[in-house]
């Protein structure tokens, strides 16, 4: 039996049962698409379709569509795929660290958490491939295929290559983790429709019968896969953060990057997930299963990790200055002071200061000020990662070399693709699928619910 | 009589009261055919003295591989086949090599856990999985009892200890194979 401390705030509320469960989940995926979720659809594919202009004009012009220059030869794209894949942190970390930590919490939000780190990874691995030029050749630069171009084989040696190993695994790692635990979900749906959908969510449901043996090895598979899912996670955004770190430029070749950079990702990613999640509760009125005592353990998680980011921007630019290194002193004083402080300044108030807001219990358990917040950071860590791609390259080694950077309209557009990608998935996902982990959630309708911990108290 | 089961079906709505009513039933010297969930239920496979799953050794296993694999993947490539100078580093520089040794272990280990997952759970899409009563992904558990394992204890029997052990329904069900 599961007892849980009478301290502890209930995790669902409305006095919910088993069954209310199963109804309030799948009532969403039965109906037919609401209004609301038609309009928001139809901006996305919107979205999506002017986005596809730009790429389409990358892909048959080339790079040279971008704003890039010679002496910023790295500016949105980079800037755009360390965004996106930060975003796709918070899923993984949600259903596999949490799961080791035992955070019954997670139970409401990982379903909807690792769907958008899935799409979130896809938008991110876009800019990698289309800076290729020619990304139907990338399969034979990016993974170690026998050719007749040259150097025989990929450079091992190369960030550049881990990133590829690791953003591929993290990918399909994540989605093998998704899937699984979908798997008793889409079979509740199954049992519940008839004729075609029958059909769809049974092939879905590889034939789930619910048995104790089934879910006792099932329950090992998790726990493993949460094992190997926490180190690849920390992984994915190191080996990022590797990308620049290995390198040589003043302001990247810092060993500070990859604890850094995980914070970072873990801290855009729960506030992305906020941002969606709390339009989500309201659309399918799911206040009963994601509730203030959710809300407010994310807004923590943003709290410390945003915390860690902004005593890792201050310990920069001490080591900075301790080494004594004039290039060093230069590239973040530059940074501070140069033609880009506003988009320094920008960050600094988006990760900085925002997040510690949250010390308040008022602004942490306020619905409007969390979503206000959330995208705040989402927008300062897309600051942070073009301050540390822009503004460490645009002041050449030579004062002839120096130059600034002014995206186009196709850096704009294939950013704009993304953000199209992106919605028109979590859209689909949302509507198509069990928003919430039924099963899990149902294991905790006894233990952790709103009748039971009044029972205990 | 061999194209079809008999089953007696224990249906309980509360995990804590399965959880007793399993070593109940056990304990009268019922063998229990399977029992089923809507969501795992702790402690269950202990109490039906189900063994621990191998799938901890399939993933080591699995992820051994991947390690094997991608280290004999990198020294070949760039330490025999087709050895390049790059930025005078030895030619099998293990450090650069970890990442994607890490990278691959993982990946092995998680696909190989879970087709083994699959396979030995046999889950496939084109399955079709009989149950034995439609609320069991709802919100029932449903204990299965096969007449044909426990010919020493009549049906009536097996019936009244099912309802004893907390059971709110008791039904019969006959499956045809």
């Amino acid at each position: 039996m599961q007892v849980t401390s009478p301290v502890r705030k209930p995790l669902i509320t409305g006095g919910k049962t088993v069954h209310d469960v199963t109804e309030d989940i799948c009532r969403q995926v039965e109906a037919k698409p609401s209004k609301l979720w038609l309009m928001a659809f139809g901006v996305s594919v919107v979205t999506l379709a002017i986005g596809f202009l730009a790429v389409a004009a990358t892909l048959w012009e080339g790079i040279g569509m971008w704003g890039l220059n010679k002496t910023v030869g790295w500016a949105w794209d980079i800037t755009n795929f360390v965004w996106w894949v930060g975003i796709g942190h918070a899923g993984t970390l949600i259903s596999a660290v949490l799961l080791l930590f035992r955070q019954k919490w997670r139970m409401a939000i990982n379903r909807a958490a690792e769907a958008m780190t899935i799409f979130a990874v896809i938008c991110a691995a876009m800019f990698p491939v289309l800076h290729m030029g020619r990304p139907w050749l990338g399969a034979y630069w990016a993974l170690p295929l026998p050719n007749t171009f040259g150097s025989l084989w990929v450079n091992f040696n190369s960030p550049l290559l881990w990133d590829v190993f690791a953003i591929s695994t993290y990918f399909s790692v994540s989605l093998v983790f998704w899937y699984l635990g979908l798997v008793p979900d889409f079979a509740t749906i199954r049992d519940r429709a008839t004729g075609m959908r029958k059909t769809i969510y049974g092939a879905l449901s590889l034939g789930w019968d619910g048995a104790a043996r089934t879910w006792s090895r099932y329950e090992s598979v998790s726990l493993i896969l949460a094992g190997l899912a926490t180190p690849l996670v920390l992984s994915v955004h190191t080996i990022v953060s590797f990308d620049f770190a290995t390198s040589v430029i003043p302001g990247w070749h810092t060993t500070i990057f990859p604890p850094y950079f995980v914070a970072g990702a873990i801290f855009s990613g729960f506030a992305m997930v906020l941002t969606l999640m709390l339009v989500t509760r309201h659309v399918f009125k799911l206040q009963d299963y994601i509730t203030i005592e959710h809300i407010e353990l994310m807004n923590i998680v943003i709290m410390v990790t945003g915390s860690i980011v902004g005593i890792a921007y201050i310990t920069e630019f001490f080591i900075a200055w301790y080494s004594g290194v004039p290039a060093e002193q230069y590239a973040f004083f530059n940074r501070m002071n140069g033609p880009y402080w506003w988009a320094y300044w920008s960050m600094m108030t988006c990760n900085v200061i925002s997040p510690q807001l949250f010390w308040s219990k008022k602004i942490r358990t306020s619905i409007a000020a969390t979503f206000i917040i959330s995208i705040i950071v989402n927008i300062g860590m897309w600051f942070e990662r073009f301050v540390i791609i822009v503004t460490s390259l645009h002041r050449d080694y030579l004062p002839s070399s120096w130059a600034m950077f002014y995206p186009t309209v196709y850096d704009m557009g294939v950013y704009l693709f993304t953000f199209g990608l992106f919605f028109t998935a979590f859209f689909l996902f949302a509507k198509f699928f069990p928003v919430i982990n039924m099963a899990e959630v149902k294991s905790i309708v006894k233990s952790s619910s709103e009748n039971s911990v009044k029972k205990t108290a | 009589m061999s194209d079809s089961k008999n089953f007696i079906l224990g249906v309980y709505d509360d995990e804590d009261v399965l959880l007793h009513a399993v070593s109940k039933i056990r304990g009268a010297g019922i063998k229990i055919d399977e029992v089923y969930s809507p969501f795992p239920v702790h402690g269950l496979d202990d109490e039906l003295g189900y063994k621990k799953s191998k799938l901890p050794i399939a993933a080591f296993l699995f992820g051994m591989l991947g390690t094997t694999l991608a280290l004999t993947m990198q020294i070949w490539m760039l330490g025999i086949d087709w050895p390049m100078i790059i930025g005078g580093k030895n030619f099998v520089a293990i450090p650069d090599f970890i990442p994607v040794t890490f990278e691959l272990t993982v990946l092995l280990a998680a696909f190989g856990m879970v087709g083994t997952f699959l396979v030995s759970s046999d889950l496939k899409p084109w399955k079709d999985p009989k149950l034995l009563d439609i609320r069991i992904t709802d919100d029932k558990h449903i204990m299965a009892i096969d007449l044909a394992k426990n010919k020493a204890v009549d049906a009536a029997q097996i019936g009244s200890a099912l309802k004893d052990s907390g059971a709110v329904e008791v039904n019969d069900k006959k499956v045809e194979e």
